[in-house]
């Protein structure tokens, strides 16, 4: 059946490759046997796991699917399923800083589109896509639970509340 | 009414996140006071505080502790929901950025309470990134000190809490999709029942509160039940933390008893409207909660007033709209946000809310048809009650109440293809489709 989905980032890559060797270096590999006797089956650490390839990696290709389903002694579908369903696991490669603006109503009433175009024109990117230089990813995501400080864009792990165009241009040049 | 500051009380401290600072103001007593308790006693007095949980749906606390089957045989589970993503809620994350000790206390108590296993989680949403490296910090000091771990105090309790991280959904929000998430699964919710306090997580009895409820116990036990009682209104008490947002000069959280007036709080406490405009609208619980129209805000924000104005509390995410703003753009961003969210389980709640933003955008770009007010309600009809967890009735929210409040701005829309003069869309309809 044809992929109606453009972005969907499995149409050329939908299986693991594996001479594509992917395994944790050791400190990764630490803090994963740190989570395992915190929770009574294996399968619940699957959220955390993936959390720490994404740290790693940086996103979570088809390979890291099949390597994490193996450690945690499930298939990898059932990893496939998880990974697809929440938002903030990466399903192809993402810039070095994440822009993830919030467009929800508290923060588009404080002109969190205006933020938003203004990044995709001046980077030259379409919403979700990456910059050529691989330095910017600019998104747009749901709430982000700043409301009061709309409007907020989080960049990485770092919220930057109470944001303007003019505070965004300000912030960009910093971002080496 | 005048603002209060109890959950806040320790906030405004330099280093109020850190245990020396809590300490000092007496933290961690009202511990030591309930593990002189018997587990039961300490259900017994949060039952009599007649707390409501704070997480949105109001359910009293005490009662969903003692729903806890008495000879389970399967360990029993407390979970802290912070996952925190209803648009227009910031309160729980201000508690755990700032005073992250008051949660653990109040977890610890609770746990004792309910007869929890060594094993307990807070999950967070994984936005949250330094609020969860704040609680990790902080539960290190707890167990240096003997808060938590083996035997804590002497009393022969054991407890421990885990940091759990969510991935950026809203679902996870509601207990079975938590705990559905909690075990390393989609957060889909579950058929109810068998209810969580019976069958939750892992197969055993669980328990789910909220960051803001479970933070109230230490203040329960240690100034007691009728002092919680005090503050506030019968059947609506204790202190409760309100978050404004949207068009207003002063936006932020506000701690009062249960029950400040609305209208008192926008224009008092939070400095009233931005120079130049009016107030249009107020979403007063939460993107979920049926909007009011400026003269329905004369209104105390209790669980009960809320519900008898047709609208509802939930987790008292108070976002102000005013007259500048387009009403069929800001509710086709809400149901942007629900179809966005929906978890995909149930056909109503996912063909629904996505049929609903369709329909609001084709609105916004002059496709509108004369029909599509009434259409809007007849789908809200099929989403309404027809799902296995409250997404679905809490998507057709704003929907049905913009429609039934200011259907004029409809019609004008699908008649002159545009907004209401003097209104404004915050989105750019040429902007490039996002990929999200």
């Amino acid at each position: 059946m044809a992929d109606l989905r453009p972005e969907n980032p499995y149409v050329e890559e939908r299986k693991a490759d594996p001479s594509r060797k992917v395994v944790f270096p050791p400190d990764a590999q630490k803090r994963f046997d740190e989570l395992l006797p915190r929770y009574p089956t294996k399968e619940a650490v699957l959220l955390p796991a993936l959390h720490l390839a994404q740290e790693v990696w940086g996103w979570i290709s088809p390979e890291v699917m099949v390597y994490v389903a193996k450690l945690l002694d499930l298939a990898p579908a059932t990893v496939f399923g998880v990974v697809s369903f929440y938002n903030m696991y990466n399903q192809k490669p993402v810039g070095k800083y994440h822009v993830q603006v919030c467009t929800n109503l508290s923060c588009m009433l404080a002109n969190a589109y205006d933020i938003h175009d203004h990044l995709c024109e001046k980077l030259g990117i379409d919403p979700g896509q990456t910059t050529p230089d691989g330095r910017f990813t600019v998104v747009e995501v749901e709430c982000l639970g700043s409301c009061g400080t709309a409007p907020v864009v989080q960049i990485n792990n770092d919220y930057h509340e109470q944001m303007s165009v003019q505070k965004m241009d300000q912030l960009l040049p910093r971002l080496k | 009414m005048e603002p209060i500051k109890v959950l806040t009380a320790n906030m405004d401290k330099p280093n109020s996140m850190s245990i020396d600072s809590y300490l000092e103001s007496g933290g961690y007593e009202a511990l030591k006071a309930s593990l002189k308790m018997k587990p039961e006693e300490v259900v017994e007095v949060v039952k009599s505080s007649d707390m409501r949980g704070r997480g949105g749906a109001g359910f009293p606390t005490g009662m969903k502790w003692s729903f806890v089957p008495k000879n389970a045989t399967k360990p029993i589970y407390l979970l802290c929901n912070a996952d925190e993503s209803e648009p227009g809620t910031f309160k729980d994350r201000l508690i755990m950025e700032k005073d992250p000790h008051l949660l653990i206390e109040g977890m610890v108590i609770s746990g004792y309470a309910i007869k929890s296993s060594p094993m307990s989680y807070i999950y967070i949403r994984g936005e949250f990134f330094y609020a969860a490296t704040v609680l990790e910090k902080a539960l290190q000091e707890a167990r240096d000190k003997g808060f938590l771990g083996k035997n804590i105090l002497g009393s022969g309790f054991d407890f421990d809490i885990t940091v759990h991280r969510g991935a950026g959904a809203y679902i996870c929000g509601e207990e079975t999709g938590l705990i559905e998430s909690l075990e390393g699964h989609r957060g889909q919710p579950r058929v109810k029942p068998p209810f969580p306090a019976v069958v939750g997580v892992f197969g055993g009895p669980t328990v789910v509160n909220n960051v803001e409820t479970l933070a109230c116990v230490p203040l329960i036990i240690s100034k007691g039940a009728d002092w919680f009682k005090s503050l506030g209104i019968p059947k609506n008490t204790g202190p409760k933390l309100y978050c404004v947002s949207g068009q207003v000069k002063k936006p932020g959280v506000y701690e009062f008893p249960m029950g400040v007036n609305l209208k008192e709080l926008i224009y008092q406490h939070c400095g009233g409207m931005l120079d130049g405009r009016k107030l249009k609208a107020v979403i007063p619980g939460g993107a979920s909660a049926p909007m009011l129209l400026p003269d329905e805000i004369d209104i105390p924000l209790t669980f009960d007033a809320l519900m008898k104005a047709g609208s509802m509390l939930g987790s008292a995410g108070i976002i102000v709209i005013d007259d500048s703003a387009c009403i069929v753009d800001s509710v086709w961003r809400l149901a942007k946000f629900f179809a966005h969210e929906s978890c995909g389980q149930c056909t109503p709640c996912r063909e629904g809310t996505n049929w609903m933003e369709s329909l609001l955008d084709r609105m916004e770009r002059g496709g509108g048809r004369q029909e599509d007010a009434d259409l809007l309600l007849d789908m809200a009809d099929n989403i309404g009650g027809k799902s296995l967890c409250a997404l679905g009735d809490a998507a057709i929210g704003p929907v049905i109440s913009s429609v039934k409040k200011f259907r004029d701005e409809y019609v004008y829309h699908v008649t002159h293809k545009s907004c209401l003069p003097g209104t404004r869309r915050y989105r750019r309809l040429d902007a490039p489709v996002g990929a999200h």
